[in-house]
Formats: structure tokens, sequence, C-alpha cells
């Protein structure tokens, strides 16, 4: 394998991929590596460190740009520094994926990597206006812009988030920002079941007090409600007025446990299969009851769910509901047998490769790292 | 506007065409007779218009599905239409088209608080989801203007906004699964239930895609718990470049209010000569509304007026009860119609940075004033969705051309700037050709392309989104 390629421009990436496409060779892209999704690529790593920067923030505007390969944790100190964040609380996956490296704008943006917030603000995808990439073929690409009002077109924005560098090599994105909240507190319950904590969680979801974070793990239930002090203040008391079938819960005042659970720092260095699971909040305790002797995390009230399985268990045949389940870490002997995207129905695999095939004709952008599992695809 | 030749052999074979649809459908869901077809003729846009081809008006996807799947094999051109509100020209028909309007699907086919969710077919009503959850305290929050009379169907294709989504987001946010028909007639569905998808987030360019990639039938919705409450403040300024820097001031100290709503003078008075809101004589007006609890409205507002202080207003008239709010919407929802009432006009949805208010609407007045025309501007200031409507008279020769040349002029104002050319209403045929100002020609590509994989041989909506030179040798391919 030759050394790995570090475009210092656009203009030199969009070069080095019409290159690869004339040599026939594959490209592993990179942002940090610190998220390790997908099967293993052949190909010439390529980083996309040397596109760095914050290139735009206007805090009365909502709106920050930044090159692909800048590191996510510059993003949050620069609009820490005004009060602002990314809504979608993206999660760090070193501690997941065992890596040391520095998450990016880039790897942040092609994985769609939202936190427990996503139920109240969306996804990473709903946060993104405005993407530049470079195309298999080397042609640049704009789509969207810095406006969070923009219908101009077909959203490709949204295309790309979570396309895992297969449609096109991410080299700017644009993000709606919000305020940060000045104060965070967190409902907390111990010792509820799967079904009970679900319907605590559910119930919360459906006041009025803006609850955004509902999640559950070795037997205790976290709600979490954000904003101004005295609005804190009310709406914890209101949701725990609401919720006192379930028992009283006790307040814990700041941050909490919440970075642990979007991190999923329970299930960091052990052995087995992790999935990450999207089901219908009311479905999660009981794909996570089928999924036993799975230990399992639920977090957007039950519609998210981790699960530790052993390497052999078909996870995806034990769902019984409609969902998804990607394989987020494990051997690659695994990830190659069970296929680490949920495979589609028919016509929408087809679509997906017909959309591949447009933008990536020569195949080359992270070749295979979204492909079928090996049983389905043989 | 330009739009392509009919295509000849397609209408010298219309009555084959009828029989063919007629024996996929019920009789009274074909409508072929050239006077009745020309209810059809237009949408909202309606300086342009064209009766279709024929229109079917199905009740199932299935029956989507034979309609297109029939044109798909006898190579006819199908403008999909929800209920006819584009501002935009998006389901403004060809004479070789068939027009498939979805008006009568309209049932709530699931309703799940738990999963804070409902399931609609795609011709119900905005306005409609909200109601058949309303009573159970939830509403959807995607809110347009025209949302009485607007199907799903046209949100989803057009992603359409509304005042409140800078809070809550606009359809694209709000949607959460769809099932589509694709030209050749295969069902699919994409998300549902579950958040996100497990692949390519194919259901993120669908939305907002116009039509161009397949009918959409049904639609699963996000649904969210009312808030306790909600109350405007009202705020009049001596000039519009004030109350835009007031706008900046207010997002920038960490207040996220549910809607910003920008009038100036000409709107102002329009509106108040209509409503009779009592609206005061200033230069430009905000109506900034906050939610929650009522100590948290409290709070709210308190620290909007702060902030506002800062900016010498002429006016701060805070709501303090169900009808002094409904009072200070009443102006600011009938603005539209108010503007009917003085001349035609245009609509025009620019998006810019907030922070260059100031400069555009100084701009759009010296550009309106080259022009001899009037234009008011009315928009969501919060983030920066213009909707400065051009004043016209269309019995006046010259006058609606004129009227567009100022409406292109201010797109290309609202680009150059760093903006974009519509924020919530479609690019449709009304901007098609300007698409070129904002995007490059790999840009469009790129775009082109998803075409293809979803309707390889360009039939449905066809003359649209893409400027017709560009999009020609696939039309004609």
């Amino acid at each position: 394998m030759s050394a790995g390629l570090l475009p210092e421009s656009e203009a030199e990436l969009a070069e080095m991929v019409r290159a690869a496409g004339a040599a026939g060779k594959g490209l592993a892209i990179r942002g940090g590596g610190t998220r390790g999704i997908g099967r293993a690529i052949e190909g010439t790593p390529l980083s996309l460190g040397g596109l760095a920067g914050i290139t735009l923030y206007e805090p009365g505007a909502l709106t920050l740009v930044a090159r692909a390969g800048t590191p996510v944790e510059e993003i949050e100190a620069v609009l820490a520094a005004e009060g602002q964040r990314l809504p979608f609380e993206p999660w760090d996956g070193r501690a997941m994926a065992g890596a040391n490296g520095v998450p990016t704008v880039g790897g942040l943006a092609a994985t769609n990597a939202s936190g427990p917030r996503r139920i109240e603000v969306g996804a990473a995808r709903d946060s993104m206006i405005g993407v530049r990439f470079v195309d298999g073929t080397g042609a640049v690409v704009r789509n969207g812009g810095r406006v969070m009002k923009n219908v101009t077109g077909l959203d490709l924005v949204k295309l790309l988030a979570g396309s895992h560098g297969t449609l096109g090599i991410l080299t700017e994105v644009a993000f709606k920002v919000l305020p940060a909240s000045m104060e965070t507190a967190s409902l907390v319950f111990d010792g509820h079941d799967l079904e009970t904590a679900g319907h605590a969680m559910r119930a919360a979801l459906a006041t009025p007090y803006g609850v955004s974070g509902a999640a559950h793990g070795g037997g205790r239930t976290w709600l979490r409600i954000e904003g101004f002090p005295a609005s804190v203040a009310h709406r914890t008391k209101a949701l725990g007025s609401a919720l006192a079938r379930f028992g009283s819960g006790r307040v814990e005042p700041g941050p909490g446990d919440w970075a642990a659970i979007r991190d999923v720092t329970a299930f960091a260095g052990r052995q087995g299969a992790l999935w990450r699971i999207s089901v219908r909040p009311s479905d999660g305790p009981g794909v996570a009851a089928r999924l036993a002797p799975a230990e399992v995390m639920l977090d957007w009230a039950g519609g998210l769910v981790w699960a530790l399985a052993p390497e052999t268990m078909d996870v995806r045949a034990a769902l019984g509901v409609p969902g998804h389940a990607t394989l987020m870490r494990a051997s690659e002997a695994a990830k190659t047998a069970w296929g680490v995207f949920h495979p589609e129905p028919g016509p929408v695999a087809a679509l997906s490769a017909g959309l591949r095939a447009r933008f990536d004709p020569q195949g080359i952008l992270n070749p295979g790292l979204m492909a079928a599992p090996a049983k389905v695809a043989a | 506007m330009q739009m392509p030749e009919p295509n000849a052999a397609i209408l010298a074979r219309k009555a084959e065409i009828v029989r063919g649809l007629q024996r996929l459908l019920p009789t009274d869901a074909v409508i072929h007779a050239p006077e009745e077809v020309r209810a059809y003729e237009c949408d909202a846009l309606t300086a342009y218009r064209c009766p279709p081809l024929a229109v079917v008006l199905p009740t199932s996807t299935a029956q989507v599905s034979a309609i297109l799947a029939y044109c798909h094999g006898e190579g006819v051109k199908v403008v999909p239409r929800g209920a006819g509100t584009s501002l935009a020209g998006g389901s403004l028909p060809t004479a070789d088209a068939v027009l498939l309007g979805v008006a009568r699907m309209n049932r709530v086919l699931e309703t799940d608080y738990e999963n804070r969710l409902i399931r609609v077919e795609t011709g119900r009503t905005n306005l409609s989801v909200t109601a058949a959850v309303e009573e159970d305290g939830f509403f959807y929050a995607p809110d347009p203007s025209s949302q009485l009379a607007c199907a799903i169907a046209g949100n989803i294709a057009m992603n359409s906004g509304g005042a409140h989504c800078l809070k809550y987001g606009v359809t694209t946010n709000n949607l959460l699964g769809v099932t589509m028909v694709l030209m050749d007639g295969t069902v699919i569905e994409l998300g549902g239930g579950h958040l996100d998808s497990g692949g390519l987030d194919l259901l993120g360019v669908v939305c907002g895609s116009e039509g161009q990639l397949g009918v959409v039938t049904e639609a699963t919705l996000r649904i969210i718990a009312k808030p306790e409450g909600a109350r405007p403040v009202l705020l009049g300024f001596s000039s519009n470049e004030v109350a835009g820097a007031c706008v900046s001031d207010i997002i920038r100290a960490g207040v996220l209010p549910v809607a910003i709503e920008f009038m100036d003078r000409p709107c102002i008075e329009a509106c108040e000569a209509f409503a009779k809101a009592g609206y005061p004589d200033v230069e430009a007006l905000l109506i900034i509304e906050v939610e929650g609890s009522e100590a948290e409205i409290e709070d709210g507002l308190a620290r909007i007026v702060a902030i506002a202080e800062r900016h010498s207003p002429d006016v701060i008239r805070e709501s303090r009860s169900a009808e002094e709010s409904a009072l200070i919407w009443k102006g600011r929802k009938s603005a539209f119609g108010a503007m009917g009432q003085i001349a035609d006009y245009i609509c025009l949805d620019g998006t810019i940075p907030v922070s260059e208010l100031p400069l555009v609407l100084r701009r759009i007045g010296e550009l309106t004033a080259s022009y001899g025309l009037r234009v008011a501007n009315v928009f969501h200031a919060g983030d920066g969705n213009m909707h400065p409507l051009i004043l016209y008279n269309a019995n006046a020769p010259g006058d609606l051309d004129k009227a567009e040349a100022l409406g292109a002029d201010i797109l290309k104002l609202c680009v150059e700037v760093g903006g974009c050319l519509t924020g919530e209403h479609g690019v449709g045929v009304e901007k098609r050709d300007l698409m070129e100002v904002q995007y490059g020609p790999a840009d469009l590509e790129a775009q082109l392309r998803v075409k293809d994989v979803f309707d390889p041989g360009w039939l449905l909506n066809p003359a649209k989104v893409f400027p017709l030179a560009v999009s020609a040798p696939r039309r004609a391919a």
C-alpha cells in the first residue's frame, strides 16, 4: 500500500480523486479515524486533516461553516465561547471504538453522528444546511448553503449526511447551531425494568416540558431537562408530577451522566458485537428482551437500542419489528458475515446502488464500506 | 415563461390514453373533458396556465402505482399535484401530461401518541393533521401560511416551512417516513416510525424534490406535545436597519423564540387597512412569540424586551391575553390577503444571512424605485427567509414582465450576499431559470443524476426545477 494522501486544498483533493479513478485504485477516506464504522477498506488512505479550519461563524445568524478536517472539539469550543452549541450532541466514538484520534467535522457529518438530544432537535443531518464535496469523478459539488431555510434544488446535504464517504468526500460542512442551555437537570429513577422504563420515557416525551434526553441502562432511567434556570426548575418539577405513577425520581442538577450515555462508555472495551438499533420507541423494550443474553442500553426513549451481543447472534433476525440495525464494533469476520449496514429491500437497494454508480462510477470511494452482507451478496 | 413544446404524438393519442386510464380507475376519477381539465390549469402561480391532457384522482397507493406504471409504459409525462397551492408553479401542467392529484387520499391511517407520530395519506391538508391530534394535546409543527388549504404531499414536495420553524424546523425535520410510488409503478417505503436511515438517507433527498423523484402517497409525521402557552410581543422601530439589528441581537442572546416575523411600512399599512389589528405607525415591526409555562413566557418576553430597549423601539406591546395575541397575529396572517386587495403581486422567498438584512432591505428599496414599482416586505426574520411582495397591475401591458425582472434582480441579490433563491416555496417553474445564479454546472449535474436514478425516463414533472437548456438532453433522451 502506498503512503497516505493528505490534500492541502479542495483542488488538490479533486486531482487525487481523478488520479485514483484513472488508476482504478480505491481510496480509504479518513476523518479522525475515531468511529471505525464499516468493513475494512482496500485502498490508499486519504486523510482530510489538511483541510481544516472554521471558515465562517456568525453567532447572530446561528450559522457555522467549517472544513471537513476541523476537529469537532475546536468547533465546540468556539461555539461555547458564544453560548452556542451543535444541537444534535454528536457522540464521541473513541471509547466505543477504542481509538485515539481526533473526531472531525467530516467524520461527524459522514456518519450522521447524533446523541441523546436527537429526539428533541433532530439528527446531525437536520442541523446540516450546506456541504461541499468531491465526487468520485473528481468534480467539486456544492449543495445547500449557509442559510437555515433553503429549498433550492434537490437536497444533497441530507443524502451526503450518513453516506460514509461513499457518494463523495466532504470538504466543507455548514451547520445551523443553537443557543446552549444555561442549565441542565436530570430526573433519575432507579429499579425500573425495561418495560416500565420504556413507558416512563415515552410518557415524558408526550409532555410539553421539552425533555431533551430519555435513556435507560443498568436499571437506571434518566430524563433530561435543559434551558434557562427558572424554566428548568419549573419543568423538572412538572415532569416529576406528570410521572408520579412511576415513583418519585430524584433530581440531579448539572450535566450528570449524559456524556457517558451518549458515548456508550458502559460497552467500551468489552468483548462481543456492538449493535446500534433504531426502532419505534415503544418497540425498544421488546427488542431488548428478545436479544437476551445481549446486554442492552436504551436511548431516544427506547427508539435507540445499543446491544452488546455474542458475535454469533443474528441480531437482525431477532428484531421482529421495522427498523434497522448497524454493527458498530465487531471482528472483521462478524462484520463480513452480518454486514455492517442493514440490508435494504430490493427496490430501495437498487436506488442506493444507482446513486453510488452515478456519484462514484469507478467505485473508488470507500469501496465496499456500505456493502451488503456476504451471505446476501453471495 | 418558456415551457417545452408538447409532444404532438401524445396529444394525438389523448382518447386512447384516457381509455387506458379509465380501465384502471373508477369513472369519476378520470377527468378529460376540456372544460373540466381547465380547473387544473394552474396552481397558486396563476400567471401561468395550461390545461393538462387529463386529470386522475386516485384514492389509493395501488391506484397511483397502476397509473404511473401505465404512463411509464406509454411514455406519458405525469405532473403530481397536492392541493394546488404552490406559489412556484410546482404543479403547473403541460398539455401532454397527465395531472395526478392526491386530494382524494386524505385519511388518517394511524395516530400513535406514545411514539409521537401520525401516519396520513398525503392529500390531507396541513391544518387537518394538527386537527386530528390537537384534542389530545399534540400538533404538527410546520405551518405554512396556506396551511388551511395546502396538502402534506405538497409540503413534502417543497419541504415547506412556516412562521414557527425557527424552533421546530421545516418539513424535512418533521418527516419520519413515506410510502412513495416510483415512475415505473414500484412502491417503496422509506423510514417509518423509527429514526434515521440504516443506509443512504433517501428520505432526505425525496423531501423537497418537487415531484421529480416519485409520488408520495403516505407520510409518517412527527407530532409534538403542545406547549403550555404562547404569547407574542409586538415591537415597532423607526427603521428597517434597527429592527434587523434587534433580531440578530435577540438570537445571539440565547433566546430562541418560536417565531420572529418582520413587516415593513408598506406591509404594515396594507395589513392595518385590511385587518384593523391596531398596528402602530412605524417603519418596521417585529412580532416575536415565545412559548412555555406562564412564568417561562414572562421570563422570555422580559429578556426580549430588555434587548429591544437597547434599540430604542417606538412601540413595545406585550400581549396580555389570548385576545391581544390573536389581534397581533391577525394583521400578519392576513398580509397576503391584504396585498391581494391592493394589487396583483409576486411573492418571492429568497433567504439571506440574518446579518445582511439591513443591506438587503435597502437594496430592495433602491431596485424597486429603479423599476418604478412598489414592494412590501413581510418575512420570517429569525431564519432570514424573506417574502418581498412585488406589486403590479396584471391588466397593464408589460407590468408583469417588469415585476418578474425586479423579482429576478432581488433573488440574485439574495444569492450575492450568501443566501438562496427559495427558502420554502420551491423552485418550480418560477425560479427554474435562475438556478444557474446559485449553482454551477457540476452542482446541477449532481442533482440531475439523482433524478436519473429515480426517474430514468424523465417523465415526472420534467420541465421544472432545472433550467430547460440544462435538462434538455435528458428530457429528449
